[in-house]
């Protein structure tokens, strides 16, 4: 069976001594939207920051179109193709929107997205270009974060809790444009603690209890049971 | 009238305090990183200065072609190589190593060139000056020193908000871990800078070289100096660095005029009265 | 299951060794001079300062968190209060002493008001001017020499005691009262409740401040009571070089640069590091002393190395490997079931 786009085999973590991922195994298939869901401290976070290489791995556990990169510095996993939308949204507070937009976008590679693009997705970033990025609202800055990553030309997105903090309609707006993400060639992997919403976006689902994945499967045939059961470990 | 051209010369030297203090303030604000042998890293490249006039036999004004990157190499591979190592959030380890560093080039100077105090020659631009109108005049070697200080601050605010390169440095002076997962290299960003600021210290250093003798141990005096115009300044503000230089060499100036022993504690005055009176600096920039 | 007694145990199989060690020792060292010679005398008393001064840094930065480069103010101006003291007021130089400390540790406050309005690397440099500010003053007093200093007049020399070898061996015993009482201090206030927050600050200020640590009380508390104790070794260090000058006096190399390294070296953190630090510069100056400049270039590579390789020092190498501590100053919750 070849490689999928992204293959996690077998991933541990630790925070010093404390131990946040055992063995956890996933995968994104090219143009696939995936989704990680589990309580607060099951891991999600930590999957994801390993992914971008935020934390140093074994290096096959993480293996990138078809090349490992378990061990590889956050920067140069960006130069291969992985972006990540940080929880929180971490924007550079002393930089305007563009000027965050502009650092996204200076490794150079080729690929669709640019300036022009990004705010055409998102036509009120183009309003506030100039205003620095901590005077605009969380919905906004959300949107800041999505397209900074975008700028880089990914071609896996790694959005972590995108909605935390926002309003639903706000959630609704954002989520609203995923599509015209995935139908430029991006495959997705979000980490929601909004799982009805997580549902609706992804075809595939992992959840993660305690640092392991405790069910995964197609969003549509995951029933409630099964999640309850899986997310709170009961 | 005295006091007008003593108030003159003042601004003139603050001037080259506002160069010292620019190199300073530029890795203090990338990398919150005082680096205690900057001093003797100016007074290094006036050495460096002296190998290439003896060398080639050019004027030291001229020098400053191999002088400026021979020092932003220096800096570079300085930073990559040892302080990127001492980064963190504990204050020790940069400060100490630091520290080490100036003990080690002081000595290193020491023994190469022996405490001898030497100085440049740049020819006829020392003595020239220009008439000022008002029965005044100022020197033209102060004067070009005064306008490099200007162009320098100047380069150094359109690199920062006008380049790329001044991008990376404020995004990865925002927040570091997240410039990298934005595909900035920290390790190399920070070379630049140091190699940048290293530069600014070669300029400095000829000068130094070219206006008076210089000798290996006059290193610290140079720091505290850069770091007091930093202070009287205000943090995060290159023009406010500037005026921090301009205000400690009128002070200087003012205090050698009332008597010779007095410059230096005259300057360190200023600088603890703004301490006391308003510590965040006179013109101080409120970062993010 | 009842709770009975429950107590903090300080000392350890290691502690009882070393202080037992220590003890000895400094029982033969107060008999030294009925078998050291004359120059063997003044090495231990340098080593007795360097011990003291290089521990009191030690509690600033190791402790405190204040990384100060400018403690050659204090050594300094012990000094000179010191030969003002006894020269211009005409003060048993004895006694001089502690008044000169005593001056000093008001000065220290402040000075401290000002700087500590700098944090960080900004207060290093700080201090740093604030020793360039009081050198520059003392070349201003001309009472004392002006810039290039004075001696003590042998009429004062001759009032510390009758005749010189009486002269030395009380310069040398009170060079040894002062640094067992320096360290007595230290080791007092680490294990006393001020110690608990002392070290509480040392690992995370902000967490100290929310457990009701009173962080910035405290540090002006320690910056004054540092000041005072090198003040009283600097004023010990020139009564007996009996020449003082302000280069002298506040020389950065002296009290600040080789202070750093011996506690660097030895271990910053840990009251055994000074003193191991010590040891160590003190053979080293043995060896390499010829060598001028190139003597002090490998005193900044070694302080180098040791950062980057050991950032605890010796000392921490050894402690960590094998649990030991010389001086009883660990806590550990005993509980005695009744």
């Amino acid at each position: 069976m070849p490689d999928r786009l992204l293959e996690v085999r077998a991933l541990d973590a630790h925070y010093g001594d404390f131990q946040a991922l055992f063995g956890a195994t996933m995968g994104v298939n090219e143009g696939e939207v995936v989704a990680v869901i589990g309580a607060n401290g099951a891991g999600k976070s930590t999957l994801l920051k390993s992914i971008a290489g935020a934390m140093r791995s074994r290096r096959d556990a993480i293996r990138f179109a078809g090349e490992p990169i378990g061990d590889c510095p956050a920067h140069e996993v960006v130069a291969r193709g992985i972006a990540l939308v940080p929880e929180g949204r971490r924007l550079f507070p002393s930089l305007t929107v563009e000027e965050n937009l502009m650092i996204g976008g200076q490794l150079g590679r080729p690929g669709p997205w640019n300036l022009r693009r990004v705010y055409e997705l998102f036509p009120v970033l183009a309003e506030r270009r100039h205003q620095i990025a901590p005077s605009l609202s969380g919905g906004q800055q959300q949107m800041v974060a999505i397209a900074r990553a975008l700028m880089s030309n990914p071609k896996l997105l790694l959005c972590d809790e995108i909605s935390l903090g926002l309003a639903p309609i706000v959630i609704r707006d954002i989520y609203a444009r995923i599509p015209a993400i995935v139908a430029e060639g991006l495959s997705l992997v979000i980490v929601e603690q909004d799982i009805v919403q997580a549902l609706k976006t992804a075809k595939h689902v992992y959840c993660l209890q305690e640092g392991r994945v405790a069910l995964e499967g197609e969003a549509g045939s995951l029933t409630r049971e099964k999640i309850s059961a899986a997310y709170f470990g009961v | 009238m005295e006091w007008l051209n003593t108030i003159l010369q003042g601004v003139l030297l603050g001037g080259l305090y506002a160069m010292f203090a620019a190199g300073l303030s530029l890795i203090f604000g990338v990398m919150r990183l005082v680096n205690i042998a900057h001093g003797d890293l100016i007074v290094l490249a006036a050495y460096v200065a002296l190998v290439t006039v003896q060398a080639l036999g050019v004027n030291p004004l001229v020098s400053l072609i191999i002088v400026v990157p021979v020092m932003a190499l220096i800096g570079y591979v300085m930073q990559r190589g040892l302080l990127n190592r001492t980064l963190g959030d504990d204050l020790l380890p940069p400060l100490l190593v630091t520290f080490g560093l100036s003990v080690i080039i002081q000595n290193g100077l020491l023994e190469i060139f022996s405490a001898d105090s030497v100085k440049l020659n740049a020819g006829t631009v020392e003595i020239a000056s220009l008439p000022v109108g008002g029965g005044l005049a100022v020197g033209v070697l102060p004067l070009i020193q005064f306008a490099l200080a200007v162009a320098v601050i100047a380069g150094l605010q359109w690199l920062f908000y006008r380049t790329a390169l001044g991008r990376a440095f404020r995004a990865t002076s925002d927040d570091q871990s997240v410039a990298q997962l934005m595909g900035l290299n920290n390790a190399h960003v920070f070379g630049l800078a140091m190699a940048l600021s290293l530069a600014i210290v070669a300029i400095a250093g000829v000068l130094l070289a070219v206006r008076s003798n210089f000798d290996p141990a006059i290193g610290p005096a140079r720091l505290i100096f850069g770091f007091e115009a930093v202070i009287i300044g205000g943090l995060g503000s290159m023009w406010g660095t500037l005026a921090g230089g301009i205000i400690l060499g009128v002070a200087q100036a003012i205090g050698a005029k009332i008597d010779p022993g007095w410059n230096l504690l005259a300057g360190h005055i200023a600088f603890l009265l703004v301490l006391a009176i308003r510590p965040q600096g006179l013109f101080p920039k409120v970062q993010g | 299951m009842s709770a009975g007694n429950i107590r903090v145990e300080h000392a350890s199989t290691s502690s009882t060794i070393g202080t037992t060690i220590v003890a000895v020792a400094v029982v033969a060292l107060a008999a030294a001079p009925w078998w050291a010679d004359r120059a063997s005398l003044r090495l231990l008393s340098e080593i007795y300062a360097y011990i003291a001064l290089a521990s009191l840094w030690n509690l600033l930065a190791g402790y405190v968190g204040l990384v100060s480069v400018g403690q050659q103010v204090y050594v300094g101006l012990g000094a000179y209060l010191l030969f003002g003291l006894a020269v211009l007021t005409g003060m048993h130089p004895l006694a001089a002493i502690p008044v000169a400390a005593l001056a000093t540790a008001i000065v220290a406050v402040p000075v401290a008001a000002l700087i500590f309005r700098l944090r960080g690397h900004y207060f290093a440099i700080g201090t740093w001017v604030v020793a360039e500010v009081f050198r520059l003053l003392a070349s201003q007093v001309s009472a004392l020499g002006g810039g290039s200093g004075t001696s003590l007049p042998s009429s004062v020399v001759l009032s510390i005691a009758a005749t010189r070898q009486l002269r030395e061996f009380t310069i040398y015993w009170i060079a040894l009262v002062q640094v067992v009482v320096i360290l007595a201090a230290i080791v007092w206030l680490l294990r006393s409740r001020y110690g608990l927050a002392l070290t509480a600050i040392r690992d995370s200020e902000l967490g100290a401040r929310s457990n009701g640590v009173d962080v910035a009380r405290i540090k002006y508390a320690v910056y004054v009571a540092v000041a005072f104790g090198t003040a009283m070794v600097g004023a010990l260090i020139f009564l007996q070089k009996i020449r003082i000058s302000p280069d002298t006096a506040f020389s950065v190399n002296e009290w600040t640069a080789f202070v750093i390294f011996i506690t660097v070296i030895g271990g910053i953190g840990r009251i055994e590091g000074p003193i191991i630090g010590t040891v160590i510069f003190f053979l080293l100056r043995q060896t390499l002393a010829d060598l001028g400049a190139i003597y002090l270039l490998i005193l900044g590579v070694v302080a180098i190395g040791v950062m980057l390789k050991a950032p605890k020092g010796l000392w921490g190498l050894i402690a960590d490997r094998f649990g030991w501590q010389v001086f009883p100053l660990r806590r550990r919750l005993v509980m005695d079931d009744r």
